[in-house]
Formats: structure tokens, C-alpha cells, sequence
């Protein structure tokens, strides 16, 4: 043990020595203000915003036939739509738990890593939110999910988790906006003062709220950033608690169980970290940031990784065991069904991905080599949406009764909409890191040695 | 470097920032009450007839009962637009030349109906069965209004959905006996409220507000 702490002593700082106040300023700015566009953004913008125009195009064709273009059928009731939505809303937990939870911990290494991971949050939200809009027959009245004082004197029915998912989501999105706004508000006055055209001084005037840097003016900022942390922290567990809902709160056998809440929870933060990690590598990379985001913050985004992996793992032999423990024989069936059904292939592939491969984790070798981190992460991607897959389907495609079993496949409408929305994503994502700061400046300017926080602990 | 905004910005955010909430319940509150308003269900609204046929005169002035021309309200789910017959019952001898009356005439040489407007229109995801309602005490001037008073027909209510839970919840506070039910005009003798949950025990009248009991 007490090798290894001073091994974490000697290892790779979270910002590389050299840096002043000045110097983070000018190399964050700089890549909103001055530099060049790199050529990587054009080529990435290219291809992520002709994927949202795949997205534009499905779902325009999607609102003109209804949801028979896609595999939908009785018995697989939700498919892709569902899936893609888990997926999403997954992905976004790491940017709420970085912000969030780690601020409340002290977890200085949050700080080079936050803003991105939020921006992440609310795109993949977003995203998510997409899913069960178009989902619906008639996404036109998705407002009847909403209780207002309507004419039919009706309100949604407050039993089905689909209405908490509802508030649950809407919530999420709008703290994280919060959030997110609140911590940029500082940073939106550096950006107004370094600006040199009259458009982008305006524009960063208006989004910095009059903001002066003054003493007052950051007293109010800390105490309201970390009243939103304190807001924040218990939706990184109660969203994906309620989405999880969706399922447990059914009979189903494989979704009737008291062991999903946590265990989305702990799947959500491990997709959400590979996401993060999987935009960071690049990004990194193309915006030379490595003395930013340094080594030990890959390392300690995979150590997350592994230790929520392996809850997820845990998961997976939990529903396998309850299964068998519960004596029913539906249960029993559903997970050999898994093992062995039709879906079996889908099935060993997510284990390869969510279970085998992220061990590999354990190792300094490949925590600290960047390619494999960033293989490992997009392994784990796919994976848990594969999981999502198995969790969907396969429960509904053999239910109790083997006269209404049946098959599900998606069709190419359901591929060019989540495809889509991949696309909606990493436009988003892109516009981001060219118009905002895509690193916290004043937060990165606290961890220069000698900065008052740095006293302060 | 120059000021960037003019100081009465200051001014401007605030009052957005306050506004807002106010600028969105107001959003909120004009589109609720459009949804109820008469340009929207038409109630209160003179609908447009091929005839300027007054309930006013045949109902108040001459006291015809509802069911002389409406013949099926007790029996049927549909209450029944009288044939040209049934006008021509009287107007073949009253007001047998006037020029107003020409097109029931033109209808009963020609036995093409006359094409009345229909003024409550229901949609058609609605069950809606007139014969148990007269039966279970509802009169018809609970829904329909004072059409004794209606020169020219309109529909009085706005047939929205919250309007029929309205009483589908609450029956006793509508309900009457069934001798006055094609009363118009009429007003209880004693207290509504005692009056209604006597009748609603009596006529064993139900909460029916499943969903299934109107849209099946």
C-alpha cells in the first residue's frame, strides 16, 4: 500500500509544470478565438452532420409512414427506440457524476475533464430524448405526457414509470443545463475580453450575464455552483434508477427484478466514462492537450471504468443466479433462453465486451497506453448497448406463452436513426468545442502551484 | 476597450429574467383558454340552418313536447331528426304558403330530406347513448341548454371531454326526476344536493367515468 502512494505521488501531475495563469488562458481561448480551425474538426463536423441529416431524413419518413418502418412488432414492443434511449441517457451519467459527485469529493482531477464530460451530458440527453417522442403513434401530442389542465379533465397516469421517466429525464436535462451554464458564466467574461470582432464580444456579453470577476460576483458563483452540485448529485442516481423502472416495474421475466436500479446505475457511469474517454483521446490529440488532460487522467477515468464494470458484471451473475434461486421456471428459462436462444451470439458478445475485455483494466500497461484505452472504450460502448439490446429483446421475444413467441429485428429505418443520432451527437459536440471552452479555464487556473485553492488543501 | 453595452442593459436583463416566468404562464394561460374558448368548440354559436327553424315559437310558444319531433330520445342512442313529415303534419294547414316554409315544401314534393346542420356533433371515438340518460334523470336542458329560449339553435355546452366527466363524476348534482326531464325551465324544490343523491339512489345511477364506458 504504501508503495503504491507514493508511486501516485511520483506519477504524471493533472497539469504539466510550466504553466501561469496567462498561459492556460491564452492555450484554452485560443482554441475558440485565434487558432485555426484544425482540419479535424472540418473533417469530423463533415461526417457527424451528414449523419443528423440521416437523422433529419428518418425521422421525416418515420412521421410519414408511423412506426411500422421499423421492426416493431407484437410481441418485441420496444425496440431500437427504446434501446438507443437506455443508451443515450447511460452515456450521459459520467458527465453529472465528473461534475457532481467529484466536485463534492474534492476530486481535483475532475477539473480539465468537467466541462467537457457536461457538454457530453446534455447532448447525449439530448439524444436521448429523441427516442421516446418519435416512438410514440402520434408524437404530436407528446405534450399529454405533461399534467396540465387540459380539456379531456385529464391527467397521466402518475402509477407508470413511463411518467416518472418523464420528470426524471426532464429534470436531468434541466439541472445539467444548469450546471453546465452556471460553470461557463466565468468563462464567457474571459472569452468577451480576449474577443477581437464586435459579433463574438456581443455574443459572450450576453451569455456572461455581466460578469466582472468581482469578489461578490464569485461569492455568488461558488455558493450556486455548489448548491447545483448538491442538485445534481442525486439525479446521477435517480434517473437511471427510474429508467430502470421502465422494466423492473413490468412482470416480465429478465426485467422483474430488484437488482436493476443499481445495476443501471453502475451501467450508465460505465458507459458514460468510456464515452467520455472515447472523445477525450482524440480531442486530446487534435487540440494538443495532452499537458491538460495528462496521462493520470486516463488512468483514473479507467480505473472508474473498471471498478463500474465490475458492478455491471456482478449484474449480469445476479440476474443469472436469481434466476436460478427463484425456483420460476420462466426466469430460468429466459436465461438460457439468452445462453442459448437465438439471440446467443448478441448475448456472448456483450459479456466479451462489458466483462472480458475492460479486464485488461487492471493492468498499468494498458491504462496508460492511449490507443488500448481507447479500443477498450469503444469495446465498451458497443457493449453496453448490445446489453440493452439483450435486456429489451430477449425478455419480450419469449414471454410466458410459446404460442405468441417471435422474432425482432431492426430494420434499416431503426439502424439510420440511431446512426442518426450518433450524428446529432457529435454535431452538437462539435459546434461546442468550437464556439465554448471546451476546458474550464478559471477552474484549470486554480491548479497552477500557489493558486489559493492549491493553499487552501 | 469600449463599453460593450449601453448601461440600460442592466435593466433589460433583470426584467427578462423576471418576465420570463411570466411571459411562459402567460403562453400557457392563452393557449388554455383558446382550447375552451367558442371559437374553438362552438358553443354559444348560431349554427347556420336551411330553414330558420325556432324552438323558441314551437317549444315555449306553442308548448310542443320534445318528443313530438326528437321521437327516439327514450328508446335509442340517437334522438332523431324529425322527417319533412312530421312538419308538414301542421304546416300543410298553418302557414301552408309562406315563403320562409318553401323548402319543406320543395322536400315533401320532391322527398328529398332537408339537410339540417348539425349542431352537437360528437366525435365518432365517442359512445354516446341518449335513451339512458333520459332514463337515469338527465333533463334535456342539463345538456342542451334553454333551447325554449333559442330562436335560433346553438349548442350551449362545448361538449369538451371535462365538461361530460363533469357530471359523470358528480351525477347528483345534475340529475332531476324523470317526470321533468323534457321540462323546461325547471328548478328544484328542495335542495339539489339532497335531492340528487336521493334520485342517484333511487335511479341507481352509476360513476361511470372508465375509459371504456364512452370510447369502446
Amino acid at each position: 500500500m504504501a508503495e503504491e502512494k507514493d508511486k501516485t505521488k511520483t506519477e504524471s501531475p493533472f497539469i504539466e509544470p510550466g504553466h501561469t495563469y496567462g498561459s492556460i488562458t491564452d492555450k484554452i481561448s485560443s482554441m475558440i478565438l485565434t487558432r485555426k480551425t484544425p482540419l479535424g474538426w472540418f473533417i469530423g463536423f463533415g461526417i457527424a452532420f451528414s449523419l443528423m441529416m440521416v437523422l433529419l431524413f428518418s425521422i421525416t419518413y418515420l412521421f410519414m409512414k408511423g412506426t411500422g418502418i421499423w421492426g416493431l412488432n407484437i410481441p418485441v414492443g420496444w425496440g431500437f427506440a427504446i434501446i438507443n434511449f437506455v443508451w443515450w441517457i447511460g452515456i450521459g451519467h459520467a458527465g453529472t457524476l465528473i461534475s457532481a459527485i467529484l466536485l463534492l469529493f474534492r476530486q481535483e482531477w475532475r477539473t480539465s475533464i468537467n466541462r467537457f464530460a457536461e457538454a457530453m451530458t446534455l447532448f447525449a440527453v439530448a439524444a436521448a430524448g429523441i427516442f421516446p417522442l418519435i416512438h410514440m403513434g402520434r408524437p404530436w401530442l407528446f405534450y399529454w405526457l405533461m399534467p396540465y389542465p387540459n380539456t379531456m379533465n385529464l391527467w397521466p397516469q402518475f402509477r407508470s414509470p413511463l411518467v416518472w421517466d418523464v420528470f426524471a429525464v426532464s429534470t436531468y436535462a434541466l439541472v445539467s443545463l444548469l450546471f453546465w451554464y452556471t460553470g461557463l458564466v466565468p468563462d464567457f467574461g474571459s472569452l468577451r475580453d480576449r474577443a477581437k470582432n464586435k459579433f463574438a464580444q456581443k455574443a459572450y456579453g450576453i451569455l456572461s450575464m455581466g460578469w466582472r470577476g468581482s469578489a461578490i460576483h464569485w461569492h455568488r458563483y461558488e455558493t450556486a455552483y455548489l448548491l447545483l452540485a448538491g442538485l445534481a448529485t442525486p439525479l446521477v442516481i435517480s434517473v437511471h434508477t427510474i429508467v430502470s423502472f421502465d422494466f423492473a416495474m413490468a412482470i416480465i421475466p429478465g426485467w422483474h427484478a430488484t437488482i436493476f436500479p443499481p445495476y443501471f446505475v453502475a451501467g450508465a457511469v460505465y458507459a458514460g466514462f468510456a464515452m467520455v474517454l472515447t472523445l477525450i483521446i482524440p480531442l486530446r490529440k487534435v487540440y494538443g492537450l495532452q499537458d491538460f488532460i495528462t496521462i493520470r487522467h486516463l488512468r483514473n477515468m479507467a480505473k472508474v471504468m473498471l471498478a463500474t464494470g465490475l458492478i455491471v458484471a456482478y449484474g449480469y451473475m445476479m440476474e443469472a443466479f436469481t434466476a436460478w434461486y427463484s425456483g420460476s421456471e420462466y426466469e430460468q428459462f429466459m436465461i438460457l433462453n439468452r445462453m442459448r436462444g437465438p439471440y446467443a451470439p448478441v448475448f456472448w458478445a456483450l459479456i466479451i465486451c462489458n466483462v472480458v475485455v475492460p479486464q485488461f483494466l487492471w493492468f498499468e500497461r494498458f491504462q496508460s497506453k492511449v490507443g488500448a484505452l481507447f479500443a477498450i472504450a469503444i469495446v465498451v460502448n458497443i457493449g453496453m448497448w448490445l446489453e440493452r439490446f439483450i435486456i429489451v429483446v430477449t425478455s419480450l421475444h419469449r414471454d410466458f406463452l410459446p404460442s405468441s413467441w417471435g422474432m425482432y429485428a431492426g430494420t434499416f429505418w431503426d439502424w439510420s436513426i440511431y446512426f442518426g443520432s450518433i450524428g446529432l451527437f457529435f454535431t452538437l459536440m462539435f459546434i461546442f468545442l468550437r464556439i465554448m471552452p471546451a476546458i474550464s479555464i478559471f477552474e484549470m487556473r486554480t491548479l497552477v502551484k500557489g493558486s489559493k485553492k492549491k493553499i487552501e488543501n | 476597450m469600449p463599453q460593450l453595452f449601453h448601461p440600460s442593459t442592466n435593466t433589460f436583463a433583470k426584467v427578462s429574467i423576471f418576465g420570463a416566468i411570466f411571459l411562459i404562464a402567460a403562453v400557457l394561460w392563452v393557449f388554455l383558454s383558446i382550447e375552451r374558448s367558442s371559437y374553438v368548440t362552438q358553443a354559444g354559436v348560431v349554427r347556420e340552418q336551411p330553414i330558420p327553424f325556432s324552438h323558441r315559437h314551437h317549444v315555449s310558444q306553442l308548448g310542443i313536447d320534445c318528443r313530438y319531433c326528437h321521437t327516439t330520445v327514450e328508446e335509442s342512442n340517437f334522438a332523431g331528426i324529425p322527417p319533412t313529415k312530421t312538419c308538414m303534419a301542421c304546416h300543410s294547414q298553418i302557414h301552408a304558403t309562406a315563403e320562409m316554409l318553401e323548402p319543406v315544401r320543395e322536400s315533401w314534393r320532391t322527398g328529398k330530406s332537408l339537410e339540417w346542420i348539425r349542431v352537437h356533433d360528437l366525435p365518432d371515438f365517442v359512445y354516446f347513448n341518449h335513451s339512458i340518460h333520459v332514463k337515469k334523470g338527465v333533463g334535456c336542458e342539463t345538456c342542451h341548454g334553454p333551447v325554449g329560449k333559442m330562436a335560433l339553435t346553438w349548442r350551449e355546452k362545448s361538449l369538451n371531454m371535462e365538461w361530460c366527466l363533469e357530471c359523470h363524476r358528480a351525477p347528483e348534482k345534475f340529475v332531476r326526476p324523470r317526470q321533468f326531464v323534457f321540462s323546461m325551465d325547471w328548478h328544484p324544490e328542495i335542495d339539489q344536493k339532497i335531492l340528487g343523491e336521493k334520485i342517484v339512489k333511487e335511479y341507481d345511477i352509476n360513476r361511470l367515468t372508465n375509459c371504456s364506458i364512452c370510447h369502446r
